[in-house]
């Protein structure tokens, strides 16, 4: 009865989607690859004294802090905001909701902008209040950027699990002879394990990857090591292997993030629709207190962005610096708008290979597939420098290899929602189609495409906003004389020219608040 | 097993012979030989238990899975190696795959493409107005209850004037009041488009009540393939017995055309010697209440029905049930006398 499940060889893929997804999973590992090569061309001798020092270790301890103090605050501002906002009364719960969302608008590179301008003689809150804060730093500062910008991850995790966790298991545990602690201990807390995780590993790759604000913080990570050895230093050799210790934890990352969600795969074994939840009551005081810790978090993480930019951007007349931002903008676009489409096209074969004909091969790709977004975004655009320079050095510093480099990366953000269209669009459809006469291509053409048409855009518009904000792989693979938004943003920020930076740091905002729409829009769906 | 059912005498329809396919990652075959016709105009069921390869064989004759073996006849053209869309073999699936970007109309005419608009839109209402689904051909396919979905899904298949439609579980979507309304008029719709149909169904009532021949399958086998009431009066098999509504199977001693067995002396339907298995429906015991200790047997365990009555009444070491009418009852504990009203059916030597 389940044969059209099981079946393993039913029909082999027609080549015009294995061969361009097969080219896509070669193309994930071949730069590693190339990675792997430049490391391995310095003396063994020279390598063992540039890798196995004090200065590792000093790197390695900072990345394992700043990852720890990231996940650990992450985690402290969106479980209660979680909690709040699907299991309590709380007064306008859609509005303290979108309130918390709103920070993924500030890429990280500009939380710490906002940290740096917020601070100092000239800085906000001394020229406003008559605060003179230090210039945040280190650890903390970085801690502060990053984890102000990434806990709605977090966050957006856990409200899915609180509110499609069955409300009649909680309540069988009541029924039980659980307290209400015990309940969330005993119940709750495990069910929200395998979300947890899932966002701790989004959070830390892309804390592990950062350059941006750990750069800005002048905190000395991998990636940040690894700019200054490419950059300052030209040492190709240690950047390389940089990166590859970046691939390593990285790696190693997600295969504990495995371990750990290993048998915490919970479904629903009831059958019938779960009762309606019954919401807990704050009281007057709750509710003020609520509404407090959400204003707290809101203004940190959106209203101080907003109010330095304000303020510096009142410094001087923006009017005359708008046709350098214009080209900026422009210049963003003509890369970002290409690698969509790009990201979009390659998505597509692996997804219906992944989904409508499983085999160890499409398995293989569609992991593969994830390769890009995994590595630290730094360390594969070192991989693509490295391979273009020994295979096809006319590609080097060109549009293309950026192009091709960011619809890698982001390959996975597009195959995400393209995946999910596939598997609610049932394969009986295609099969109807068939028996009433359509040939394979015409059943893509005439069933499948109109069905996924509205999940490949958004995977587009996805790619897009991303790469509109990309920071460290521009910066290495940056065509001669590309001067993207997030490019010109950072090295005005770092070269202490922070008025400068202002119209360019308010753009990417505006640009990042189209990619919250659309987490918005798709956090919608689950409601 | 083929049949010589007169209706297949002429050239068949569709003709299977010794379909096989195995799954990889399952132990057996789903399909294990296969062989079945089916006539012009007839109506076939595929009745069995979950997982005993019904849905296989109708993927394979519609062209959705590849045989390791076997053949696939229709009108005599071998069409086993050919893609679906090349059969013109029509199929309702069980979730009724309407397309959920296609207005009603727009799913019945999907198979029309290629001829002019005129007679598309003429053929489409015709069809329609055949499922009694005329005005609602505007509406989206989620806008409609479960039994319209199913008579658009038939709707779009007949379209195409299909020789053979295949119907994958048709009606187990629908709720059981909802299912007895549409068994009859499915029927009627395949009779009057002149089309066969191949039905795929694990509710023996569905597939006697609807097909003009029932073929019970069990791992990947045909075991019996005749029509409804033949199937159901003279089962071959202790499964076919057991599958098509109830059967006590006793055990008995042949001599000619009558058997001894724990209910007594019993006629079979046909002759034999020695030791026999026999299979006799409920319905075909007959009680009556035993003076004192006389009788074969006692009343342990009964269920009233309204227009029927269970008895389940233990004789000689066994437990026999025997569905009687309405009027007599025999408490718990009674002793009666078991009788069979008709010759039973010999399944086999035992």
């Amino acid at each position: 009865m389940t044969a059209q499940i099981k079946g393993g060889r039913r029909r082999a893929p027609p080549a015009i989607l294995t061969a361009p997804a097969i080219l896509v999973g070669a193309a994930m590992i071949i730069p590693v690859f190339y990675l792997l090569l430049r490391a391995t061309e310095g003396d063994p001798a020279t390598v063992v004294s540039l890798v196995v020092r004090g200065r590792t270790a000093e790197l390695m301890a900072n990345t394992a802090a700043l990852v720890a103090g990231v996940l650990a605050l992450t985690t402290l501002i969106a479980g209660p905001l979680a909690w709040l906002t699907t299991r309590t009364a709380l007064a306008g719960r859609g509005l303290a909701t979108l309130l918390v969302t709103l920070p993924l608008a500030v890429p990280g590179y500009v939380m710490a902008y906002s940290l740096i301008g917020m601070s100092g003689h000239y800085g906000f809150m001394n020229q406003v209040f008559g605060w003179s804060l230090p210039r945040p730093e280190g650890w903390l500062g970085a801690t502060l950027a990053l984890g102000l910008y990434t806990f709605p991850y977090v966050f957006l995790n856990l409200r899915v699990a609180l509110s499609t966790l069955d409300p009649s298991l909680e309540e069988s545990a009541r029924a039980l002879g659980c307290t209400p602690r015990q309940v969330f201990t005993r119940v709750t807390l495990p069910h929200l394990r395998p979300s947890l995780f899932a966002s701790w590993l989004v959070v830390g790759l892309y804390t592990i990857g950062d350059f941006g604000a750990v750069a800005l913080m002048r905190y000395e990570v991998f990636s940040y090591a690894l700019y200054t050895q490419y950059v300052a230093a030209y040492d190709r050799i240690y950047a390389a292997w940089i990166a590859l210790i970046l691939v390593a934890i990285a790696v190693s990352v997600i295969w504990w993030e495995g371990r750990l969600r290993e048998g915490t795969h919970y479904a629903r074994t009831g059958v019938g629709t779960g009762a309606a939840r019954r919401l807990v009551e704050l009281g007057p005081a709750g509710q003020v207190a609520a509404w407090g810790f959400v204003t707290l978090v809101a203004l940190a993480a959106v209203g101080l962005p907003i109010a330095v930019l304000a303020f510096w951007l009142s410094a001087e007349p923006v009017l005359p610096s708008l046709p350098v931002l214009g080209r900026a903008f422009w210049q963003s676009v003509s890369v970002a708008v290409p690698s969509a489409i790009l990201a979009a096209m390659l998505a597509l074969p692996v997804a219906v290979l992944a989904v409508r004909y499983p085999s160890p091969l499409s398995r293989l790709i569609n992991r593969l597939a994830f390769v890009g977004y995994a590595v630290p975004p730094i360390a594969f655009a070192l991989a693509f420098v490295f391979l273009s320079l020994s295979t096809a050095r006319f590609l080097y510093q060109s549009h293309i290899l950026l192009i091709l480099a960011y619809s890698l990366a982001f390959l996975a953000l597009a195959l995400g929602p393209i995946r999910s269209a596939l598997y609610l669009a049932r394969p009986s459809l295609e099969e109807a189609a068939r028996s009433l006469g359509y040939r394979p291509l015409g059943v893509l053409r005439h069933v499948t495409f109109p069905l996924i048409r509205r999940s490949l855009i958004s995977g587009m518009v996805l790619v897009f906003v991303i790469a509109m904000k990309e920071l460290p792989i521009a910066f290495l693979l940056a065509p001669t004389g590309f001067r993207s938004l997030a490019i010109t943003m950072f090295s005005r920020t770092s070269e202490g020219m922070l008025v400068d930076a202002a119209p360019y740091a308010a753009a990417i905002i505006l640009f990042s608040g189209l990619f919250v729409g659309v987490v918005l829009r798709q956090e919608g769906r689950h409601d | 097993m083929t049949d010589d059912h007169p209706a297949t005498a002429a050239r068949p329809l569709l003709s299977v012979h010794h379909l096989v396919r195995h799954f990889p990652t399952a132990a057996g075959a789903a399909v294990n030989g296969a062989s079945f016709d089916v006539a012009e105009g007839e109506i076939v069921a595929l009745l069995g238990p979950s997982g005993c390869g019904k849905t296989t064989t109708l993927r394979l004759v519609g062209g959705f899975e590849r045989p390791d073996s076997g053949t696939v006849l229709l009108r005599g053209r071998d069409i086993t190696a050919l893609a679906p869309e090349r059969r013109g073999i029509g199929f309702v699936f069980q979730d009724y795959a309407l397309f959920p970007h296609l207005s009603v109309a727009a799913n019945v005419g999907f198979g029309l493409r290629g001829r002019p608009a005129s007679e598309v839109r003429a053929r489409v209402a015709e069809m329609l107005e055949m499922v009694g689904l005329a005005n609602l051909a505007d509406r989206m396919p989620h806008q409609l209850s479960g039994g319209q979905q199913q008579r658009v899904a038939l709707a779009r298949t007949l379209a195409l004037a299909p020789p053979l439609v295949l119907l994958d579980e048709p009606f187990s979507n629908l709720d059981a009041a909802m299912r007895l309304e549409t068994r009859q008029e499915v029927r009627a719709l395949l009779k009057r488009a002149g089309s066969a149909a191949i039905l795929v169904t694990h509710d023996q009532e569905e597939a006697l009540a609807l097909a003009d021949r029932v073929a019970v399958m069990q791992a990947g086998q045909i075991l019996q393939i005749d029509a409804p009431a033949a199937v159901y009066r003279s089962p071959t098999s202790e499964f076919v017995a057991g599958f098509l509504g109830r059967s006590n199977i006793l055990e008995g001693e042949a001599r000619g055309n009558w058997a001894e067995t724990p209910l007594g002396r019993v006629g079979i339907d046909r002759s034999a010697e020695g030791h026999v298995r026999l299979a006799v429906r409920p319905e075909q015991i007959s009680l009556s209440a035993a003076e004192g200790a006389g009788g074969n047997g006692v009343i342990t365990g009964r269920e009233f029905r309204g227009h029927d009555q269970v008895y389940w009444v233990r004789t000689a070491d066994i437990d026999v049930m025997a569905l009687i009418g309405p009027n007599d009852i025999y408490p718990i504990g009674t002793r009666v006398r078991l009788a069979t009203s008709e010759p039973v059916v010999l399944l086999g030597r035992g």
